[in-house]
């Protein structure tokens, strides 16, 4: 069985969601729709106040080159265009518009049938990705459209989908498999176009094994799409993990994956890449997960962008439980704890984790015993504790010799740290502390 | 025996001959020219090598004072007014009076004013959480409480009290140095003039939002009224991004706008409390200073910040 060679964890998974199918989500009164749901500079809104807008029109513009183009995901009146606070609090500026019926474009196709031919060319399609506002919804979102433009001298020789859901409970992407397996074949086959490589390899972990049977015989109608089983380890859905785990290739520091032929898409970016292409739909769904281990039930819902947190907590539970203790933004290995509530989701949001307070408590700090486990559970091969001490003395400089950059944040130092030591965040600080620094000595 | 004896001595009367002369050619040759200034003048800096002078120590800040000759721009704000005349004695030039200096703290956030809406347990230093929050209040701009200014102070001036969860400087401590202004990743303290007895008044917030939200994440937060702005009689008070700040140049330590601030977000630290009727702070400050001499060091409007209570 396929995995990655070096490090890794294998958290509780606690995929208690699979079973719920996904629901809709109804539409709330008002959406917040942020300018930068995505990596890169903020779009430019490109309607004003007391404009009536309809669901999948443009609202705001990518004007710089690492940006990404916004539709609207209702229909109704923009209320106003001022700064919102988002989900850890810190202001953003946004269009709020008031919901009014649900009046779609006239070009999206929202008809359920399956559109299996794509007679754009590759140029075309990376041209429609970008005017559909489409990003990488496995967390980073990075703009579709860039990543699917291979520089010059470059070359795209393998096309990775990313369906491992490592992280513990998280099951939108299973979902979607189940529900959709045509559509994510159809999407995964116009990106294999696109970049012009024989193969895409769909790498799914063996802890879904219903979803790679099904895959596996949807895939056998289409060409070069080639699903991979992986051995359930976490950070397996990792970019550069997922690379090694499938191609044997290993991405080299401070490099990117197109210098070793490859590129990686989420399985949510397949799916929207499909709405986008062939239904004319820009991003403006994406699949939650609402789960918890103390909640009543389980949800998987597709909703608007831009509804509240609060929204959706009130629509699937009615109320936080009182013994909630921590809130999250995606799974429990890499997830952010919501700080703001009333924030409203973006692109990249794929879940709702609730956590009780016995779950979300964090065990009290010890001294680091020199054990040694960070080192072995760390997928980039790196120090985690020399970290904690250079951070800790503020030596950045050695930090940035001993590649403090390559860290992917993956949070399995943490995890498996005796001592509890906040391994993670403190190389975090590092990080950012060695970036400042290497602005300063470029001035 | 007297003759290995006498080649003994000899050869090394030779050998130590030989050598002296080579390093005196060599001393001679690589002869560094110092300025003997820089000596005294490093004998009279505090050699703490804080850095709070903004050079890489004290004898850099020695060399600096000789170079220039005169004391433009160069203040070693830990020695202060003393060692300012005592190199300025040793260059032999006059000494500019530069008011002393102290650390402000401009945050109101107490755990009573912002109350906390939700519970941070990640790693506890100030420069992360600034990174992965607004705040436990929701306030962006408010103290975060996990001391980096106290780690970040040399003198022990700082400290943060558990009751309010804010930082508290010892003025008596504090040298001006700056090193909590550079640590505080939300910029809080400021380095404002110490002021006549220790009297100061300022503006303890820096939320740039409007009045509303401000108002929502901390209740002691300035909302950008402007009332003070209005009643300062010396125009010392300039309200910009919803919030107001007191130029300690031009402030005259009246202390109307603390009266008139409707949140209490201004301060008024080490004056005696403030006589009941409204009408007669016109001459506050002579007032304000003989009843200081008869009741010292009264609990001021911000008693944790009166050293009485401090030590």
């Amino acid at each position: 069985m396929k995995t990655f060679k070096m490090g890794g964890v294998h958290p509780e998974e606690n995929k208690i969601s699979t079973q719920a199918a996904i629901e809709v989500m109804p539409l709330p009164k008002q959406v917040v729709v942020l300018m930068n749901q995505h990596l890169g500079a903020p779009a430019t809104p490109i309607v004003a106040k007391g404009d009536k807008v309809k669901v999948g029109q443009m609202i705001a513009e990518a004007q710089t080159f690492m940006c990404a183009n916004i539709h609207s995901p209702v229909s109704g009146t923009v209320s106003k265009i001022e700064p919102c606070k988002d989900f850890v609090g810190l202001p953003k500026n946004a269009i709020y518009i008031d919901v009014e019926g649900d009046e779609w474009l006239e070009s999206i196709d929202r008809t359920p049938d399956i559109k299996r031919e794509c007679t754009l060319e590759p140029k075309e399609i990376v041209a429609k990705l970008k005017e559909m506002g489409i990003v990488g919804l496995g967390g980073a979102t990075f703009p579709a459209h860039i990543k699917y433009s291979i520089p010059e001298g470059k070359k795209a020789e393998y096309l990775i989908i990313n369906a491992a859901e490592c992280e513990p409970y998280l099951t939108s992407d299973y979902r979607v498999m189940l529900e959709h397996p045509e559509e994510v074949c159809i999407g995964a086959s116009i990106l294999r176009k696109a970049l012009g490589v024989p193969n895409a390899y769909i790498g799914i972990e063996t802890n879904k094994p219903d979803a790679i049977k099904l895959m596996t015989e949807t895939a056998k109608k289409y060409d070069g799409i080639i699903i991979e089983p992986l051995k359930v380890k976490y950070p397996q859905g990792a970019e550069k993990q997922l690379i090694n785990a499938i191609t044997g290739r290993k991405v080299p520091s401070g490099k990117l994956p197109i210098d070793v032929g490859c590129v990686v898409s989420n399985l949510g970016t397949a799916f929207a890449v499909y709405e986008a292409i062939q239904k004319n739909k820009p991003l403006i769904e994406n699949i939650l997960t609402v789960t918890g281990k103390k909640l009543p039930s389980q949800h998987n819902y597709q909703c608007r962008i831009g509804i509240t947190y609060n929204d959706i907590i009130k629509h699937a539970l009615g109320e936080l439980p009182e013994t909630t203790g921590k809130v999250i933004s995606g799974g429990t290995m890499m997830g952010k704890a919501i700080s703001n509530l009333d924030a409203p989701t973006t692109k990249g949001a794929s879940s709702v984790l609730v956590m009780d307070e016995d779950e979300a408590r964090r065990n009290p700090e010890t001294n680091c015993i020199r054990c040694g486990k960070c080192m072995h559970a760390c997928p980039m091969g790196l120090e985690p504790y020399l970290f904690s001490a250079l951070v800790k003395n503020k030596r950045v400089e050695e930090a940035k010799e001993h590649n403090i950059l390559d860290c992917i944040e993956c949070g399995c130092c943490y995890f498996s740290c005796p001592a509890n030591k906040p391994l993670t965040d403190e190389i975090r600080l590092g990080k950012n502390m060695v970036r400042a620094w290497m602005a300063s000595q470029k001035k | 025996m007297t003759n290995m004896i006498l080649t003994a001595v000899l050869t090394l009367g030779i050998i130590g001959a030989i050598f002296a002369i080579l390093l005196y050619f060599v001393a001679q040759k690589f002869k560094v020219v110092e300025d003997p200034l820089i000596d005294e003048v490093a004998e009279v800096l505090p050699g703490a090598n804080c850095g709070g002078c903004g050079k890489s120590g004290c004898r850099a800040m020695a060399e600096a004072f000789v170079k220039q000759g005169n004391m433009d721009g160069l203040y070693c704000p830990v020695g202060g007014e003393e060692v300012a005349k005592k190199v300025a004695a040793v260059l032999g030039v006059v000494a500019e009076a530069t008011e002393p200096k102290v650390a402000v703290v401009r945050c109101n956030g107490t755990c009573s004013n912002a109350t906390a809406k939700n519970n941070y347990d990640g790693l506890k230093d100030c420069a992360f959480a600034n990174t992965v929050y607004a705040g436990e209040s929701g306030c962006m701009f408010g103290c975060l409480g996990f001391g980096n200014c106290a780690a970040a102070c040399q003198f022990g001036a700082l400290s943060i009290d558990p009751e309010t969860g804010l930082p508290v400087v010892d003025q008596d401590k504090c040298t001006a140095c700056g090193a909590c202004v550079k640590a505080c990743p939300r910029h809080i303290i400021e380095l404002r003039k110490k002021g006549l007895k220790d009297r100061r008044v300022y503006v303890a917030c820096r939320n740039q939002e409007k009045g509303g939200t401000a108002r929502k994440a901390c209740s002691a937060a300035c909302i950008g009224c402007g009332k003070c702005a209005k009643t300062c009689p010396f125009g010392a008070i300039t309200v910009e991004n919803n919030l107001a700040y007191i130029d300690f140049n031009l402030c005259k330590s009246c202390r109307k706008c603390v009266a008139e601030c409707p949140t209490g977000a201004i301060h008024a630290v080490n004056f005696p409390p403030l006589p009941p009727k409204p009408a007669t702070p016109k001459s506050d400050t002579s007032v304000a200073a003989d009843k200081a001499d008869a009741t010292p060091a009264a609990p001021a409007v911000e008693p944790q910040k009166a050293p009485a209570n401090n030590q």
